[in-house]
């Protein structure tokens, strides 16, 4: 197998030291480039043939003050020469760009990890803003010497020295230091500038219209790249070959392009205008933009006064006979509620988007969890069962953003389409699906049938009622909230027809599950523990299973992407193993589902810390459960990236809090 | 058959726009004039039933689309207008009306109501002001005047209240006008609606017979109410009184002042009505009585071109400009490698 991309990596006289994957990550202060940088690292990676897996990590204000923790913008990227699923837990390569970065990041290092600085940032003050004591510089500090390969490099003045001559100010040359930084991590990992040259050419000289400023990018991208090469302070190269993908044409995609791409292609599939409703909020947003660029393919978008009028013009669009869909993020689907209800009610095929994030309230706007699956399942008045599932990776959203469409049309219902912030800004290598083989969606309109009175509320083999849509003679009907009389969908307040309703509205979404596929079991078929996951922890749940198997342990995990209904053969699969551990980001949210629903004594690993799972965490949560140590425990937390018996127990008074006065 | 008795079988009847619900308003409700002049009103202009779809939120008003044989929804409280808005947005050919109260539209949903307006989707919007809330049982709402005394308000209403005319020209509506459920007006008032191209906002004066019966008696009694209101004709003074013997004059100071005519002052000393006069349009949404007789009809009016419109143009320029959609086109955005 080979990659046949047409980039070269320049000659170089070092020695090159081979390495499977490795795990790299770029910090700064968040007016320092760094989301670039580490997008372009990954574009030249995907490009090269690597299998990749980013995580991005955004600071929660936009204009946090310069050079302060709170400031810190990050991305990290995993790059290797086989199959990964996870962004990575120890970070082999760090460069910080100032003190702030270096004291946010720096514990995630491995022992022995390398470290590059801009040691021209790490002056008094920079280092005071950091929140470094007076006359401290962790850079003299000995313990990190040791423990470390910090090669101190300072960007500043090499990147001002290379563009002296470019005419431009001062302020304009410095921000071009992120290229000089990349330009010599290129070269230390043995990757090709094409791409990235190609990128600011577009980007800055041609869309634009800076063609200085590209100019001034490329060059100083090159003279990190060639600082490399000539200075004496990397002794070795590493190289991290090819990974042996299925052939095809890949392209590297995002999890909120993706979804914007899946639901685009729905619309085609279904012959319908997609209309997306929305109003902006982190980490959803990036849905809007995709698809508002996107009006070429027919598609409209209407940034509403808010996200009750997002979700209910969406349902208007439905009505009306086209694809209305909706996308938020938790406060959001809190709004949306009451409107989404409506829809369930009137029996309207509508999709809800919910990339997660840190809740409850306001919370961590920028960070992943996956706390809002009871809120999807439930989150209504009422008896209110909709269809509710999720994706498992970046490229995995444009799938399930087909298949949300597919249900809610087949059976006339609202569905949610659950992602999270780490898998909608994460990115990945995806192979290009071919348009022609993606299966059409089957969409009925009924028309008016001579003599015949329309039933709006008759029903279909799927349970599914009539799409009947305005502007076709002779079906003129009302919906509404108030409770539909079987059939004919006049409003009834009649009992046993709302028992029969509500019995019928279940019974629906039961029958949904015929359309959702039997779960895979990876690992044996029984064994001593089974490992249940859902949405964005699949990388990491499969990668710490298979590290579990590796070892000779009796570990399988499945992972849902149905949350409601569930897989048939769940129930069966569950009983097949000694013990069942349920990795979430939330406090438990579908291990209660799991208790309640088969009275399966299954366990959790639940952390909230703002990232998705590191695989060591999830791998010592096995380890503590196959040792029998768990006990009564119903569920464990990492703590600062172990999972320990001994501290899982929170102690107040360490807190400061005396709990007995509470 | 001539083509004119043929138009003539195929023209709707009023009746025919009815659906077969029982109508369930409480007897002497003003709900069913208003219901009487719509039906009346689309069988005139030609509207069709498939074509057209009434929108509401939650009241006693907004039960209206059953009583319709259109398409209809029955929303949730304040919402109709992001309802209405959607399905302009999927399919800009339908005859959108909405039907909201004023703790429906100027209430809970008072937001939705700003943005379809400025937006100029083309949707009727009839809001029936009844100044309190009725399905919920008699609570003041924001159209209630101060001091009103309901059961959630004993010792009296403390809100100021607010006029819906006021908040629609602010919000850049493009059609604005006043109506009363049992007068002549409201036929044309609402034919002029539905002809509009844009939003057209209605308020419609409406008895609630039961929880306030006769908020609007001054505006509605036979006798006196030729001198309570003002009936507004572009290009007109503003003359009023049952004996047409009264007028709205401009001070010095811009004030509106309620004048004799015949004293030194003619009917061309007057107010002229402008309905293109934003400004004018304005002034005549603060008149209140008892100070001022209350302006009925068109205040405002003016050509804008409508969201719907404008978004399809813009899908429309974009596949012009760009070609038409190609999915793997799509897929195959950005940096490509191929791996054999
Ligand atoms: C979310 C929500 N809150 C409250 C209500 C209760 N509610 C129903 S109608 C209404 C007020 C209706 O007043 P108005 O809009 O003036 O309509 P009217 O009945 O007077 O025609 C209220 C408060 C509701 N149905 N939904
Ligand atoms: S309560 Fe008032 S507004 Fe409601 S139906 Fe009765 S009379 Fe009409
Ligand atoms: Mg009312």
């Amino acid at each position: 197998m080979a990659a046949s991309s047409n980039t070269e990596v320049l000659e170089s006289n070092k020695p090159t030291e081979e390495l499977a994957s490795a795990v790299i990550r770029f910090a700064g202060d968040s007016g320092d480039g760094m989301q670039l940088a580490g997008t372009q690292f990954t574009d030249t990676s995907a490009i090269f043939g690597n299998d990749v897996a980013t995580l991005p990590d955004f600071p929660a204000e936009i204009r946090a003050p310069a050079g302060t923790v709170a400031g810190v913008s990050g991305f990290q990227i995993n790059f290797a020469a086989s199959d990964i699923h996870t962004p990575g837990d120890e970070v082999n390569a760090l460069i910080a760009m100032n003190p702030a970065a270096f004291k946010a990041h720096i514990d995630d290092v491995q022992q022995g990890g390398i470290i590059v600085v801009n040691e021209d940032e790490y002056s008094k003050i920079n280092l005071r803003k950091a929140g470094y004591p007076e006359d401290y510089n962790p850079l003299d500090d000995e313990k990190y010497e040791t423990k470390y390969r910090i090669t101190k490099v300072p960007i500043t003045r090499l990147n001002q020295e290379a563009l002296a001559e470019s005419g431009m100010g001062a302020k304009e040359i410095n921000r071009c230091k992120n290229m000089f930084a990349l330009g010599l991590i290129y070269w230390l990992y043995q990757r090709p500038i094409d791409t990235t040259v190609k990128y600011l050419e577009d980007y800055f000289g041609k869309k634009k219209h800076l063609p200085a400023v590209a100019e001034a990018n490329v060059k100083t991208l090159k003279a990190g790249y060639f600082f490399g090469e000539t200075t004496e302070m990397f002794p070795v190269r590493f190289h991290v070959a090819r990974a042996p993908v299925d052939p095809g044409r890949y392209r590297k995609i995002g999890g909120n392009e993706a979804t914007a791409m899946g639901f685009a292609t729905a619309a085609q599939l279904a012959s319908k205008t997609l209309v997306y409703c929305s109003y902006p909020i982190t980490p959803a947003t990036d849905v809007l933009h995709s698809l508002a660029a996107m009006r070429n393919f027919g598609v409209k978008t209407f940034q509403a006064e808010d996200e009750i009028a997002a979700m209910c013009s969406a349902i208007g669009v439905s009505f009306a006979g086209q694809l209305g869909v909706t996308g938020t993020s938790g406060p959001g689907l809190a709004l949306k509620s009451e409107a989404l209800n409506l829809a369930m009610m009137m029996e309207l095929p509508v999709v809800i988007i919910n990339v997660q994030r840190g809740g409850p309230s306001t919370g961590l706007p920028t960070k992943t969890e996956q706390s809002d699956l009871l809120q999807a399942l439930y989150g209504r008045n009422g008896d209110s069962p909709l269809v509710v599932i999720a994706a498992q990776s970046p490229g995995d959203c444009f799938d399930t953003a087909i298949e949300a469409t597919r249900l809610a049309i087949k059976y006339m219902v609202p569905v949610v389409m659950l992602t999270d912030g780490y898998i909608g800004n994460g990115a990945e290598p995806w192979r290009i699906p071919e348009a022609s083989e993606l299966k059409p969606i089957e969409v009925k309109h009924p028309v008016h049938e001579e003599g015949k009175v329309f039933q709006p509320y008759s029903r279909d083999e799927n349970l599914a009622r009539p799409w009947a849509i305005p502007g076709t003679k002779g079906l003129q009907h009302r919906l509404g909230g108030l409770e539909k009389g079987h059939i004919s969908g006049n409003v009834s307040y009649d009992f046993e027809n709302h028992q029969f309703m509500t019995d019928l509205r279940r019974m629906k979404i039961e029958k949904v599950a015929q359309d959702v596929p039997d779960l895979h079991v990876h690992g044996e078929e029984t064994g001593d523990l089974l490992l249940v996951g859902w949405g964005g922890t699949y990388g990491s749940i499969l990668t710490a299973t298979d590290r579990a198997r590796a070892a000779g342990k009796k570990v399988a995990c499945i992972h849902l992407r149905h949350l409601n209904p569930m897989p048939k053969n769940l129930g069966k699969i569950l009983k097949n193993y000694k013990q069942v551990l349920v990795p979430e980001l939330n406090t438990g949210q579908l291990r209660l589902i799991l208790r309640g629903k088969f009275l399966v004594d299954a366990r959790g690993l639940n952390k909230v810390a703002g990232k998705p799972f590191l695989v060591e965490e999830i791998e010592q949560a096995i380890e503590i459960m196959l040792a029998g140590k768990l006990g009564d425990r119903e569920y464990l937390t990492p703590r600062l990236h172990k999972v320990d018996l001994d501290d899982q127990d929170i102690d107040l008074s360490k807190f400061g809090i005396n709990a007995a006065r509470i | 058959m001539t083509a004119d008795a043929q138009l003539n079988v195929l023209k709707l009847k009023p009746k025919d726009f009815a659906s077969s619900q029982d109508v369930r308003w409480c007897p002497g409700c003003g709900d069913y004039a208003i219901l009487n002049q719509v039906r009346r009103i689309c069988a005139k202009i030609g509207q069709t039933r498939e074509n057209t779809v009434f929108i509401s939120g939650i009241g006693c008003s907004s039960r209206f689309p059953y009583y319709m044989e259109t398409y209809g929804m029955h929303s949730i409280h304040g919402r109709a207008p992001a309802f209405a808005s959607g399905v302009k947005l999927a399919n800009p050919d339908l005859d959108v009306w909405q039907v909201t109260g004023d703790g429906d539209g100027l209430s809970i949903g008072g937001n939705h109501l700003l943005h379809v307006l400025r937006r100029n989707f083309n949707i009727k919007i009839l809001l029936f002001n009844n100044r309190i809330y009725g399905l919920t049982k008699g609570q003041y709402s924001p159209t209630s005047e101060e001091g009103k005394k309901t059961k959630s308000s004993p010792m009296g209403a403390i809100d100021m209240p607010l006029s819906p005319l006021s908040v629609a020209l602010a919000a850049e509506a493009s059609f604005v006008a006043r109506a009363i459920d049992v007068d002549k007006n409201l036929g044309d008032v609402l034919e002029r609606a539905a002809m509009h191209e844009g939003s057209a906002f209605v308020e419609i004066y409406q008895d609630c017979n039961v929880f306030n019966h006769h908020a609007f008696e001054y505006a509605t009694n036979k006798d006196s109410k030729e001198d309570h209101i003002l009936r507004l004709e572009h290009g007109k003074p503003m003359i009023f009184g049952k004996d047409k013997d009264k007028g709205i004059w401009l001070d010095g100071n811009r004030k509106p002042r309620v004048v004799e005519l015949g004293k030194g002052i003619q009917a061309d000393d007057l107010l002229f009505h402008d309905e293109h006069d934003e400004s004018l349009s304005f002034l005549l949404s603060r008149m209140t009585y008892p100070e001022f007789p209350e302006p009925m009809g068109v205040f405002y009016q003016i050509e804008d071109e409508c969201y719907e419109n404008l978004l399809q143009k813009q899908v429309d320029d974009a596949i012009a400009a760009k070609g038409k959609p190609d999915l793997q086109a799509l897929f195959s955005s950005g940096d490509i490698f191929e791996v054999k």
